[in-house]
């Protein structure tokens, strides 16, 4: 059977996701800043409040620690909320909500309730936004026992892992790439189709190099095998896709075909998503290393404002293809 | 109502019932206490000399209405019927214990009585009942919440995101804050420049009321008219229950800070005592009754210590399960 798809932008996909799940399912709500009538920063949620209403399209005001507490106390008595934080720099804000009760709740309480909440948050730069409207926190996220992790990077993706995500029973922050939201891609229509967890994809097969990257440099190191390919240099791009639980099988797998690693990562470098993957792959698959894991990341530095600086700092096809060269 | 009145419609059984309460927690937190050698965890916190508050209000919800806790959660805890021998057995971490030993005093909770957890972290219960609240609103199911926080949390950012969202929603919630005078060691007329902390209440559109958290009976029909109006959808109301914390914030405080005589004054207005003093010239109880009543309670809480002594320690094999309800969710859905 032909797959029935549209093509569409990453941030219509998490729309379709949320509306057929809040169509699905009575007890999924969602709350967030500006989500409502304005339709969310991003406008992700356009359209939601006119379709659902207000009782369950809910605009918050200003308060990051009251949308997430709110939405765990739902969570706990039954319903399934969805939390938008506008900016994923805004989740220093509001990690009280996140360590503390959404990821503890079920375990420190001996197993008595779960916690289904799913906080979207968009991240990392491309936007000018400066040093406090770029970051990718997501590695801050995988050291916390209890949450799930996830991080798209295309339309695809977002919309069987959102609503994998929203069916799911346990916490979970859900990484939104802003370059992500406007890169287009075929989207199944099936009201039925999930993603589920764990389970990475790989964009493109090749013997020669394997590079693991997430969000944004998904597409960056595709285009970077791609030129390779060019030079007869074969690479197989993996994108976990989800960060906890990750599918460390398929990525130690490409690494024994290969023998070479390469991670590429918007987060700056120091404990950053590119550390665990090395961390793991020298645990578990040293034995298929032939040369150094090599790591590409932004450089522990604030996200500048300027264009030409950004550009600067993070990695891009280019850098990624100089990497490759070098390690074969 | 003169101090000495007692709501003229109650029955007998209904006004022991807030001494019976009152009197477990307070026997139940004076072995906590006593037993701390053995119990060993520092940060267990006692609610001896509070009593009044938590029975006095989880008496003018329903069994199905929901609270809030704090890290000082045991009298909440046993106030809205929790079991005390599960109780007990967490505090002193047992397999017996209501979180099977991996939540211990902090985090004592009874989902099935819908008191939804004592809490480690000061000020964090109520932007949870903002939740709970607006699950029973969007339910149509008329349960209320009771979110109780002391005057230490009453300077958290979160408490005050909270009581904003709830009455600009408003939500049933009602915000009992035990004003017990201290965090930790830090006065609060030092903490706060007002005296009255009610007065937070006008700042976010709501009502708020200082009462005295000492005598149960003002508590609880402070917390009903709060809960009547909520449950009407008339949305949150603050009550400041001021009272005071006859032990250390923790069982192995030192607690040098405060006077003797400052503690001794308090001690004078034990919510017990004088709830006890007015049963008695009512004629609601005499001594015999009060009696058997203590030594009822002694019993119990005697049985919670034996059972929590034959009650395994936690299976180690089982310190990874419950993390998450669905680990991987491999499967997809």
């Amino acid at each position: 059977m032909v797959e029935e798809t549209k093509i569409m932008r990453g941030l219509d996909a998490i729309r379709l996701a949320i509306e057929e799940e809040m169509e699905n399912d009575e007890s999924v709500f969602i709350m967030g800043e500006d989500i409502g009538k304005f339709g969310g920063c991003f406008f992700v949620t356009e359209g939601l409040l006119e379709k659902f209403g207000s009782e369950r399209v809910l605009d918050t005001p200003i308060s990051e620690n009251a949308i997430l507490g709110c939405a765990v106390g739902a969570a706990m008595v039954g319903m399934r909320p969805i939390a938008e934080i506008m900016f994923a720099d805004f989740l220093p804000v509001c990690m009280e909500m996140i360590v503390n009760q959404a990821a503890k709740a079920r375990y420190m309480y001996g197993g008595q309730i779960n916690v289904p909440i799913t906080i979207r948050v968009p991240f990392g730069t491309g936007i000018m936004g400066a040093a406090q409207h770029s970051q990718s926190f997501e590695s801050w996220f995988m050291h916390v026992p209890g949450l799930k992790v996830i991080l798209p990077s295309d339309a695809r993706d977002f919309k069987g892992l959102m609503k994998t995500a929203i069916r799911d029973d346990d916490p979970i922050i859900f990484f939104e790439n802003k370059r992500a939201y406007f890169l287009t891609g075929e989207v199944p229509l099936d009201k039925n189709f999930t993603i589920p967890f764990g389970q990475a994809r790989k964009f493109t097969e090749g013997d020669d190099v394997t590079i693991v990257a997430t969000g944004a440099m998904v597409q960056e190191s595709i285009k970077a095998a791609t030129k390779l390919k060019e030079d007869n240099i074969q690479c197989e791009v993996i994108d976990p896709r989800t960060l906890v639980p990750m599918d460390k099988k398929s990525i130690l797998n490409s690494v024994e075909k290969t023998g070479k690693l390469i991670i590429v990562d918007e987060g700056c470098k120091t404990c950053s998503v590119s550390a665990e993957i090395a961390a793991f792959v020298a645990e578990e698959g040293f034995q298929y290393l032939k040369k150094n894991i090599v790591r590409i990341n932004t450089p522990d530095v604030p996200i500048p404002y300027s264009p030409n600086l950004e550009k600067e700092i993070i990695p891009n096809a280019k850098l990624i293809q100089n990497y490759v060269k070098k390690l074969i | 109502m003169s101090t000495l009145e007692l709501p003229k419609d109650w029955s007998p059984e209904k006004l022991i019932n807030l001494y019976k309460k009152m009197l477990t927690i307070r026997e139940f937190e004076q072995r906590v206490s006593k037993d701390t050698g053995k119990i060993k965890s520092p940060l267990v916190h006692t609610y001896t000399g509070e009593e009044a508050i938590a029975v006095g209000a989880c008496a003018a919800i329903n069994e199905d209405d929901y609270i809030t806790s704090t890290h000082r959660g045991h009298g909440h805890f046993i106030a809205k019927g929790g079991d005390i021998n599960s109780l007990m057995a967490e505090i002193y971490g047992k397999e017996g214990g209501i979180c099977k030993g991996r939540g211990g005093s902090m985090h004592v909770a009874d989902f099935s009585k819908n008191m939804l957890g004592a809490n480690g972290i000061v000020g964090a219960g109520p932007p949870l009942a903002l939740g709970v609240a607006l699950a029973s609103k969007m339910r149509k199911e008329s349960k209320v919440v009771l979110t109780f926080f002391g005057d230490g949390a009453a300077n958290q950012g979160m408490l005050h995101e909270s009581m904003n969202l709830a009455a600009i929603w408003k939500l049933p919630i009602v915000f009992v804050l035990e004003n017990n005078m201290y965090g930790w060691s830090t006065p609060v007329h030092y903490a706060t420049a007002i005296k009255d902390l009610s007065l937070r209440a006008q700042g976010y559109g709501m009502k708020g009321f200082t009462i005295d958290g000492n005598d149960v009976i003002e508590v609880y029909m402070a917390i009903k008219k709060a809960v009547d109006l909520a449950r009407k959808g008339g949305g949150p109301t603050l009550i400041e229950c001021k009272t005071y914390r006859w032990d250390g914030q923790t069982t192995m405080d030192p607690d040098k800070y405060r006077s003797t005589k400052e503690k001794e004054e308090w001690k004078k207005k034990c919510p017990i005592e004088a709830y006890k003093i007015k049963l008695i010239k009512n004629e609601v109880i005499d001594r015999a009754i009060i009696q058997k009543i203590e030594e009822d309670t002694l019993a119990q809480i005697e049985l919670s210590v034996k059972l929590t002594k034959k009650s395994p320690k936690p299976d180690t094999n089982a310190v990874l399960d419950d993390i998450y309800k669905n680990p991987k969710n491999l499967g997809g859905n």
